[in-house]
């Protein structure tokens, strides 16, 4: 059974002016549960977009999504984010600045449960709250009252993935949430994603451009080119493949040798 | 000039209700919210027309809040579901409110549909049913003589009103302090602060926008339905610059005691509300200036107080730029003294 299912995607901007460009041609892909797929592709070849028809952000010209076995195509992004997780390329994008530590939690707590009344932060629930904080090894479970407008973006990313996760969402979207991060701090964030996906055994979709990253995390990859998955490494072979394996595949694909620069470095 | 100050602070405190709803639109939603003007004048409307036809004056108040209440949310839709821009959504319903205050206020007549306004004399409203009350309990001669004794020659009358805006103030603060520590409380201030995100953890902002806004202009028209029974008149007109007022109170309340909690910002915006009401007292009691200034004293302060915050930061980096210039200045000769 697969958990999560795009059939025949296909999405243009501006149709029928003279910026039309087509974003995603005809997408199929199926992700059994507890798979982690990385993502790889040159700029413009639709990643994001994808991304974004799966939370829901956008809807498809054509085509069906569903969750689980259920359709849910035509399903608002809010609705939809109770059994997905993102996290954002821009480490301001995830998290609420003027809010404190704890209180941008008690958001992501209330992910798949009817908001109401009761208090955002409890004791009970700060206490829970602090546990989990305390895996980032950031310290940050000791400032729980602290604005999170004033963490660095390492911090506010790690924070970021840990909200995203927090609820076990069905399925987590990562599009190049490393890319903003110096060196050291998304060398941090990518043992971090390991160890989360990992414990809860997610089903995750990462976008990067750092082909090491690619084939290190996950259990498939998928390469996107002009709006079409050019190429998917299933499970048995992913172990074995390297960033010249991957340069081959594309050249024997497109005829035409990758623009492999941001790539390589990422 | 101690009835002028006390009579502006008694004002001052249930114009405060008004600026913690022009606090939820503005700073908690980051809503630009103009309905302001129309809502404060439905609220006094609809309290003055129901006390008129014989209501009790508290029910005649809670009816006048559920109307602020549905006037907000109505500006929510118009910008969540008609995709119209927050201050334009705040301008149509601030006109559309302005006909139908008139028509709120025209319930009390049978001859003609439309009013401007309803006098409130000889009727029971909550001032003046609390101080009967209050008269009793002798506090007012107590403070009379107590203050006679210091010296003053003037006193005021009584002191329920001001009693009765403490207590609303009180309970209003304290339900909006806990209110937006709730999970939809936080969800509110989440959507003011990072939409994007918010939506990501399946909160639907727009029901939430239109929450807020409703909420807001509850307690806008509360404050107006305050007004109308503690100055015994409501005037289709009194809420001309209503928002400026109410923007010029949370900043003058956040400049002084600053935004460092809710509980402590919400505290800074009554008191603005309090500062702003006593300065322009002061500044009319001087004499060179006359009432019909109000609205542009009111303007001109808001003006500096949006100008001035980023004066400040200007002159600052200025600062900052110039003794890291200096710093690295200094380093240079050094590395030029250590070469030679
Ligand atoms: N809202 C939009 N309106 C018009 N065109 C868009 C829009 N969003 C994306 N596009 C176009 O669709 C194409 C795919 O964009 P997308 O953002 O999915 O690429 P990507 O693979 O994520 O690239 P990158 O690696 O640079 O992030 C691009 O050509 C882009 O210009
Ligand atoms: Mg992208």
């Amino acid at each position: 059974m697969s958990l999560l299912k795009l059939q025949q995607i296909q999405k243009t901007f501006n149709e029928g002016t003279p910026d039309e460009k087509v974003a995603l041609g005809n997408i199929n892909l199926h992700l059994k549960p507890g798979d982690f797929v990385t993502i790889i592709g040159s700029n413009g070849a639709g990643k994001s977009t994808m991304m974004n028809m799966i939370s829901g952000a956008l809807t498809p010209d054509y085509g069906r999504i569903s969750i689980d076995g259920k359709d849910v195509t035509a399903l608002p992004e809010f609705k939809r984010s109770q059994y997905i997780g993102r996290v954002f390329q821009d480490p301001m994008a995830g998290t609420a600045p003027s809010m404190t530590i704890e209180e941008n939690i008690a958001l992501a707590y209330s992910r798949n449960k009817p908001r109401g009344l009761r208090m955002g932060v409890t004791k009970k629930r700060r206490d829970i709250f602090r546990t989990a904080l305390e895996r980032l090894h950031l310290n940050l479970e000791n400032r729980l009252g602290a604005k999170v407008g004033l963490l660095s973006g390492g911090e506010r990313q790690a924070l970021s993935l840990l909200m995203a996760t927090f609820t076990q969402p069905s399925i987590l979207l990562l599009d190049e949430h490393t890319a903003a991060l110096d060196p050291s701090r998304a060398t941090l964030i990518t043992q971090l994603t390991k160890e989360l996906v990992a414990q809860d055994q997610l089903t995750t979709l990462m976008v990067t451009h750092n082909m090491q990253q690619a084939l290190d995390l996950g259990n498939r990859l998928i390469m996107m080119d002009k709006g079409q998955i050019i190429l998917e490494v299933e499970e048995q072979r992913k172990p074995h493949l390297t960033i010249p394996d991957l340069m081959a595949e594309f050249e024997a694909i497109r005829g035409e040798k990758m623009n492999s620069d941001r790539a390589l470095l990422g | 000039m101690f009835v002028t100050i006390f009579g502006s602070v008694e004002q001052g405190i249930i114009y405060a209700i008004m600026a913690l709803g022009v606090y939820l639109t503005f700073r908690v939603l980051d809503f630009p919210d103009l309905t302001v003007d129309g809502s404060f004048v439905t609220g006094a409307a609809t309290a003055a027309m129901m006390i008129v036809l014989g209501y009790n004056p508290v029910i005649a108040t809670l009816v006048a809040i559920l109307a602020g209440f549905v006037a907000g949310c109505i500006t929510g839709l118009l910008h969540t579901k008609g995709n119209i821009n927050p201050l334009l959504s705040g301008i149509l319903m601030m006109i559309a409110l302005y006909s139908i205050n008139l028509r709120i206020m025209g319930f009390t007549l049978e001859n003609s549909v439309g009013r401007p306004n309803i006098p409130l004399l000889n009727v029971d409203t909550i001032f003046s049913t609390v101080a009967a009350w209050w008269g009793n309990l002798g506090i007012d001669a107590a403070i009379t003589s107590a203050l006679m004794g210091l010296g003053f020659e003037k006193v005021p009358k009584t002191w329920s009103a001001l009693f009765v805006g403490l207590v609303i103030i009180i309970i209003i603060k304290l339900f909006v302090d806990w209110f937006l520590k709730t999970e939809v409380g936080l969800a509110i201030r989440a959507t003011g602060d990072n939409q994007r995100m918010i939506r990501s953890f399946s909160a639907n902002t727009d029901r939430l926008i239109i929450l807020g806004l409703g909420l807001s202009n509850g307690l806008v028209a509360l404050a107006g339905a305050l007004i109308a029974q503690v100055n015994k008149a409501a005037d289709v007109t009194m809420g001309v610059g209503m928002i400026v007022t109410g923007l010029a109170s949370v900043i003058i309340g956040e400049a002084i005691l600053g935004t460092k909690t809710i509980m402590r910002t919400t505290l800074a915006v009554i008191i603005g509300a309090v500062i702003y009401r006593v300065v322009l007292a002061l500044a009319l009691k001087s004499g060179f200036l006359d009432s019909g200034d109000m609205k542009l004293i009111t303007a001109v302060i808001v003006i500096i107080a949006l100008i001035l915050p980023q004066m400040i930061d200007k002159y600052k980096e200025r600062k900052r730029k110039a003794k890291r210039l200096a710093e690295m200045r200094t380093k240079v000769e050094q590395g030029g003294n250590e070469l030679a």
